[in-house]
C-alpha cells in the first residue's frame, strides 16, 4: 500500500479514468453513469484530501517509464500543484455528484460517453498539475483539452454548438503552441525538457522576456485574457452546464496554474515590467468582461463575461506579485500572491455553483434566455436560495468568500506606493480604481442576474410548471454553497494552507501580522483587520434582535394583497424590466466599448421592429481581418491545386530537377 | 477588549440609533426654512416610525422570504455600520472586525439585498429602482473606496479608528489631498443617500425616484425599518465624513469625560453638517439620471486626483 501523496494522486487520476471506461460497457444506460458519477465524486474529495495533506509536505517527485522510450514521464507534487489539486478535487466533487442527476438521455452524445469524456478530462486536468516535464504537461494539457471539446459539443446536431466547438478547439491550439515554443524558450537550448532542468538555467533577461509573454498568450488564450476571450462566451452556453462549471471552474485555474508555474518557478519572476503588463492586460479584461456581462440576456453567457473578469483579477493579481517580488517585497509579494490563490479557489466554488444553478433552471424551464425567466424562487426554492450564496459571493459582499479575496488585494494595492518605479506608483491609483469599478459592477452585473431569473413574476406562462433540482443536484450545489459560506468565514485557516504555496513561490507567509483564527490581519491589526465570523454574527445577531424586538413591542401581524398598480390596473409580467433593461444604462455609460448595430423602425412600417445588437469589437479589429488573411492565403494556394495528376506531376518533377540543380 | 470598550460599543450604537431621525428631522427643518416653508417639527421621524410599527404589514401577494426579511437585514447592516465608524470613540472592540474596505462591503450588502427585494414582487417601479440604485451604487462604490484609500494611504492604516486617531493628533496644517477628498467625498455621500442632486427624497413623481421606487411595496414595520436604516446610512456617512475632516473631539481612550464631549461635540457637528447639507441640495437642482455619470464621475475623478496629490507631494 503506497503511501506517498504522489502515488496516491496518481492512483486517484487513473481511477478517475477506469471510472470514466466503465461508462463505455453500457453507454446508453442512466442507471450505470447514475452510479458511476458519484463514485467519481468520491474520488475527487479523496484527491482534495491527500491534496491538503501534501500542501504542507516538501515536494516529492519520482519518474514512470511510460511514454516514449527517451522520454519517461516525470511527476512532481509540490505546495503549488497541491493547492491546485486541492481546488480541482473539492469543486470537481461537487460537480460530480450534481452530474449524477444531470444527465439524461437525448439526442446528443450518450450518456456513458459522456461519463468518458468527462472523467478522462478530470483526469487530464489532474495529471497537468503534476506534470514535471514538458513532455507529460503537453500530453496533458492537449487531453484536457480534446475532452472538453468532446463534451462542449456534446449536443453537436446543432451547427451553432459545433461552431462554437470549433473556435474554442482554434484558441486552445493557438494556446497550445504559445506553450510549446514558452517551453522550447525554456530549455535553453540543452534540449532537457524536465522542469527541474528549467529551473536550474537562468536565462539572459531577453530570453526570459520571450518565455514570459509566449506563457501570457498560451495560458491567457486558456483562461479567456483579452483579446484571446472569444471562445468563452461561445463555448460555455454551449456545453451543458456541469461541464460549463467544470470548465470555467476548474479548467480556467489550470492556466493560472501554468502562468505562476512557469512565471515563479520555472523563471523565478525576473523583470517588473512583466508585472505592469500583466496587471494592465488583467484589469483591462476585467473591466471588459464585467462590462459585457451587464449588456448580456442569456444567461450563460453572462456568466462567461463574468469570468473573464475574474481571470482578469487573478492576472492583476500575479502582475502585482510580480511587481513587488521584483523589488524584493517578499511579504506584499505574498500577500498578491494569496489574494490570487484565494481568487482562484473562491471562483471554483461560486462560479460553479451560479453555472451548476442555470443547468437546473435550464433543466426545469428549457429556457437560456433571461427575458423568458423570472419568478423562480416560488417554483425552485432550493435552487434560488443556493445560488443566492454564489450570487452575493460573486458580488464580493462580506462575509461570503469573495469578499475576501477582493480585501486581501485592495491591501496589496494600497501598499505598491512604497515601490522605486515612480512610474509605477503613479498609475497604482488608478489600477486600484479599475479594479474598484470591476467589482462594483460585478455587484450591477449579480443583482441583474438574480433578480431577472429568480425574482419578479414569471415572464412567460409555462413557468409555473418548472419542478426544483432533484437529490443529485441540490447535494451538488449545497456543497458548494457551503463552501462559499465556509471559505468567507474562515480566511485565516485558508490562508494558513495558502502560506505553504506563498513560502514556496516568493519565500513568505501570508498569514503573518496579527492573524488568528478569528481575525485576518496579515500586516497587523493596526495597519487592517477584517473578521468575517464576528461580522456574520454581529448582522445575524442584529437581525435576530430587531425581529424579536419588533414583534414583543409592537406586533408581527402580516396582511396579503395583491401589489400595488400605482392606479394603472393593467399590469403583466411583460412590463417588468428586462435584461436588457437592466443592462441599458451600462451600456450608454460604456458605449465605446461595445459595437453597437441598431435598427429603428421607421414611422410608416405596418409591424415596427426595434432591434439592437451589442456584439464585441474583437471581432472586428482582430478575428476577422486574420481569418480574411488566412483565406486570401488559402485562395492563393488555391491556384496551383488544379485537380489533374498530369499538374501534379510536372510539380514533382520541377521539383526534382530544382534539387538536382542544387545539388550539383 | 475591555468592559468600558463594550459599554462604549453599545452606547455608541444606540446613539446612532437615537440621533440618526433626529439628524433627518434637522435636515428637513432647515430645509423649509431655507424655501420658506413652515418647518415640521423636529419630532417627525420618531413619530413617523411609532407610527409604521403600530400598522399591520401588507405584503404583496407574490413576495418571497426575501422581500421580508431585506428590512432586517438592511437594518442589522447599518447598525453594524454604526458599530464600525468612530463617531464617538476610537477604542471600540467591534473597529477589529472590519476596516474601511469591509465598510464599504458592508453598504453594498445592504444595496445589493434592498435591490433584490424591490425586483421580487415584478412591479416596473421596484426593477427600474433597483436597476437605478444599482447604477448609482457601481458608480459611486469606487469613489467612495478611493476617498478612504487616501486617507489610509496618510494614515498607513485602513482602520478607521486608527485613521480618526492618526488624524487628530497631527499637527494643524494644509493637507490639499484631503481637500479633494473631501469634495468628492461630499459628493459621493449625496448620491449614495438619494438626497438632491441624483435623487429626489420628498418626490411623489414616480419616473424621477430612486430610493423612493424601490420602497414603493413596503409597508408598517418593513417601511418603517428600511426608513430608519436609510437614515442610519445618512447618520453614518455624515459620521465618516466627521471622522475623516474633522476628527476633533472623538473620545480616543476609555474615558468617561472624553466620551460625554465627544457626544456634545459630535451633536454640534452634526447641526452645522445637517444644515450645509440642507443648503446644498437647496441651492441645486435634480439632475437627470443620465448626468449622474458625470457627477459621479467627477467625484471618482478628485478622489483619483486626492491619491495622485497624496503621492506627489506626500501630504
Amino acid at each position: 500500500m503506497p503511501t506517498s501523496p504522489l502515488a496516491l494522486i496518481g492512483i486517484a487520476a487513473t481511477a478517475w479514468l477506469a471510472i470514466g471506461a466503465a461508462g463505455l460497457i453500457r453507454p446508453r444506460s442512466l442507471r450505470a453513469v447514475r452510479t458511476l458519477f458519484p463514485l467519481g465524486a468520491v474520488v475527487a474529495v479523496a484527491i482534495a484530501v491527500i491534496a491538503c495533506v501534501a500542501l504542507a509536505l516538501p515536494p516529492e517527485s519520482t519518474v514512470l517509464s511510460l511514454g516514449l522510450p527517451d522520454l519517461p514521464f516525470h511527476l512532481r507534487v509540490d505546495p503549488l500543484s497541491a493547492f491546485f489539486l486541492v481546488l480541482l478535487g473539492s469543486a470537481s466533487a461537487a460537480i460530480s455528484l450534481f452530474s449524477a442527476g444531470y444527465f439524461r438521455s437525448g439526442s446528443g452524445t450518450a450518456p456513458g460517453l459522456i461519463c468518458f469524456q468527462y472523467h478522462a478530462f478530470v483526469a487530464a486536468m489532474a495529471l497537468v498539475l503534476i506534470a514535471d516535464d514538458a513532455y507529460v504537461f503537453m500530453v496533458a494539457w492537449e487531453t484536457m483539452a480534446l475532452a472538453s471539446y468532446f463534451l462542449v459539443t456534446t449536443d453537436h446536431r446543432i451547427p451553432q454548438i459545433r461552431r462554437a466547438g470549433f473556435l474554442y478547439l482554434l484558441i486552445a491550439h493557438v494556446g497550445a503552441i504559445a506553450i510549446l515554443l514558452c517551453f522550447g524558450v525554456l530549455q535553453g537550448g540543452h534540449g532537457d525538457y524536465t522542469f527541474a532542468a528549467m529551473r536550474a538555467i537562468a536565462l539572459p533577461g531577453w530570453w526570459g522576456s520571450a518565455a514570459f509573454f509566449l506563457a501570457l498568450m498560451g495560458f491567457g488564450a486558456k483562461a479567456g485574457l483579452l483579446p484571446l476571450h472569444i471562445w468563452l462566451p461561445e463555448a460555455h452556453p454551449a456545453a451543458p452546464s456541469p461541464v460549463s462549471a467544470l470548465m470555467s471552474g476548474v479548467m480556467l485555474k489550470t492556466a493560472i496554474y501554468g502562468l505562476l508555474r512557469v512565471t515563479f518557478d520555472l523563471l523565478g519572476a525576473q523583470l517588473w515590467w512583466w508585472g505592469a503588463i500583466a496587471l494592465a492586460l488583467g484589469l483591462l479584461s476585467a473591466l471588459f468582461g464585467v462590462i459585457f456581462a451587464a449588456a448580456q440576456t442569456d444567461m450563460k453567457r453572462l456568466l462567461a463575461y463574468s469570468s473573464i473578469e475574474n481571470i482578469g483579477i487573478l492576472v492583476a493579481a500575479l502582475g502585482l506579485a510580480i511587481l513587488f517580488k521584483t523589488n524584493a517585497k517578499p511579504l506584499l509579494a505574498a500577500i498578491a500572491l494569496a489574494a490570487l490563490l484565494y481568487h482562484a479557489l473562491n471562483h471554483a466554488m461560486f462560479k460553479s455553483l451560479l453555472f451548476l444553478a442555470t443547468g437546473s433552471v435550464l433543466h426545469a424551464t428549457k429556457e437560456r434566455s433571461l427575458g423568458k425567466l423570472g419568478g423562480l424562487i416560488h417554483r425552485m426554492p432550493w435552487v434560488a436560495w443556493l445560488a443566492l450564496a454564489g450570487t452575493l459571493a460573486s458580488a464580493g459582499l462580506p462575509p461570503l468568500n469573495g469578499f475576501v479575496s477582493e480585501w486581501l488585494l485592495l491591501q496589496a494595492f494600497l501598499f505598491t506606493p512604497t515601490l522605486p518605479q515612480s512610474f509605477i506608483n503613479m498609475l497604482v491609483p488608478l489600477a486600484a480604481a479599475a479594479l474598484v469599478l470591476a467589482v462594483a459592477l460585478a455587484g450591477y452585473v449579480m443583482v441583474k442576474f438574480y433578480g431577472v431569473i429568480f425574482l419578479g413574476r414569471p415572464r412567460e406562462p409555462s413557468l409555473a410548471y418548472a419542478h426544483d433540482a432533484g437529490r443529485f443536484e441540490r447535494a451538488g450545489l449545497v456543497a458548494l454553497a457551503a463552501a462559499c459560506v465556509l471559505l468567507g468565514i474562515f480566511p485565516a485557516t485558508v490562508l494558513g494552507a495558502i502560506d505553504h504555496v506563498t513560502a514556496q513561490l516568493v519565500g513568505s507567509a501570508a498569514s503573518g501580522g496579527d492573524t488568528s483564527w478569528l481575525l485576518l490581519a496579515p500586516l497587523g491589526a493596526e495597519r487592517s483587520s477584517y473578521s468575517p465570523l464576528i461580522v456574520l454574527g454581529a448582522i445575524v445577531g442584529a437581525v435576530l434582535i430587531t425581529i424579536q424586538l419588533v414583534h414583543r413591542m409592537w406586533h408581527g401581524r402580516v396582511r396579503r394583497a395583491p401589489a400595488w398598480d400605482c392606479g394603472f390596473p393593467l399590469q403583466t409580467p411583460r412590463m417588468q424590466d428586462t435584461a436588457e433593461g437592466f443592462g441599458q444604462p451600462i451600456r450608454q455609460v460604456f458605449e465605446p466599448f461595445f459595437r453597437i448595430e441598431r435598427h429603428l423602425p421607421s414611422p410608416f412600417d405596418a409591424k415596427p421592429r426595434y432591434s439592437m445588437n451589442a456584439s464585441d469589437h474583437w471581432w472586428q479589429w482582430l478575428y476577422l481581418p486574420i481569418a480574411r488573411a488566412a483565406e486570401a492565403v488559402a485562395r492563393l494556394f488555391g491556384l496551383i491545386q488544379r485537380g489533374r495528376i498530369s499538374v501534379y506531376l510536372t510539380y514533382s518533377f520541377v521539383t526534382l530537377l530544382a534539387l538536382l540543380l542544387f545539388v550539383l | 477588549m475591555t468592559l468600558t470598550g463594550l459599554l462604549f460599543q453599545m452606547l455608541q450604537i444606540v446613539v446612532a440609533l437615537a440621533l440618526a431621525p433626529l439628524l433627518i428631522g434637522w435636515v428637513n427643518q432647515c430645509r423649509a426654512w431655507l424655501s420658506n416653508r413652515s418647518a415640521p417639527p423636529l419630532t417627525l421621524p420618531y413619530r413617523t416610525i411609532r407610527k409604521l410599527f403600530t400598522k399591520d404589514a401588507v405584503v404583496a401577494d407574490n413576495a418571497s422570504p426575501i422581500f421580508r426579511i431585506t428590512p432586517y437585514i438592511v437594518f442589522g447592516a447599518m447598525c453594524c455600520a454604526a458599530a464600525i465608524v468612530p463617531s464617538l470613540a476610537t477604542a471600540l472592540p467591534f473597529a477589529r472586525a472590519a476596516d474601511a474596505i469591509a465598510l464599504v462591503g458592508l453598504f453594498a450588502l445592504a444595496r445589493v439585498f434592498i435591490a433584490l427585494a424591490a425586483m421580487d414582487i415584478g412591479t416596473s417601479f421596484g426593477s427600474l429602482g433597483a436597476r437605478r440604485e444599482m447604477f448609482i451604487g457601481f458608480l459611486a462604490e469606487p469613489a467612495l473606496l478611493m476617498v478612504l484609500f487616501t486617507a489610509s494611504l496618510i494614515s498607513g492604516s485602513t482602520s478607521l479608528a486608527t485613521i480618526v486617531d492618526a488624524f487628530a493628533h497631527r499637527e494643524l496644517g494644509i493637507y490639499p489631498s484631503l481637500a479633494f477628498a473631501g469634495v468628492a467625498f461630499t459628493m459621493v455621500s449625496l448620491a449614495e443617500n438619494a438626497r438632491i442632486p441624483i435623487d429626489n427624497p420628498a418626490t411623489h413623481l414616480e419616473l424621477t425616484m430612486i430610493h423612493e421606487a424601490m420602497v414603493l411595496e413596503y409597508s408598517a414595520r418593513h417601511l418603517a425599518l428600511l426608513e430608519w436604516a436609510s437614515w442610519l446610512k445618512l447618520f453614518n456617512y455624515s459620521c465618516i465624513g466627521l471622522a475623516l475632516f474633522v476628527p476633533f473631539g472623538i473620545a480616543s481612550g476609555d474615558d468617561w469625560t472624553a466620551l460625554a464631549t465627544a457626544a456634545l461635540a459630535l451633536v454640534a457637528k452634526l447641526a452645522v453638517g445637517g444644515a450645509l447639507l440642507a443648503l446644498i441640495e437647496t441651492l441645486s437642482a435634480k439632475l437627470r439620471i443620465f448626468r449622474a455619470p458625470e457627477f459621479l464621475g467627477t467625484a471618482f475623478m478628485l478622489a483619483v486626483l486626492a491619491m495622485l496629490v497624496n503621492l506627489l507631494l506626500g501630504s
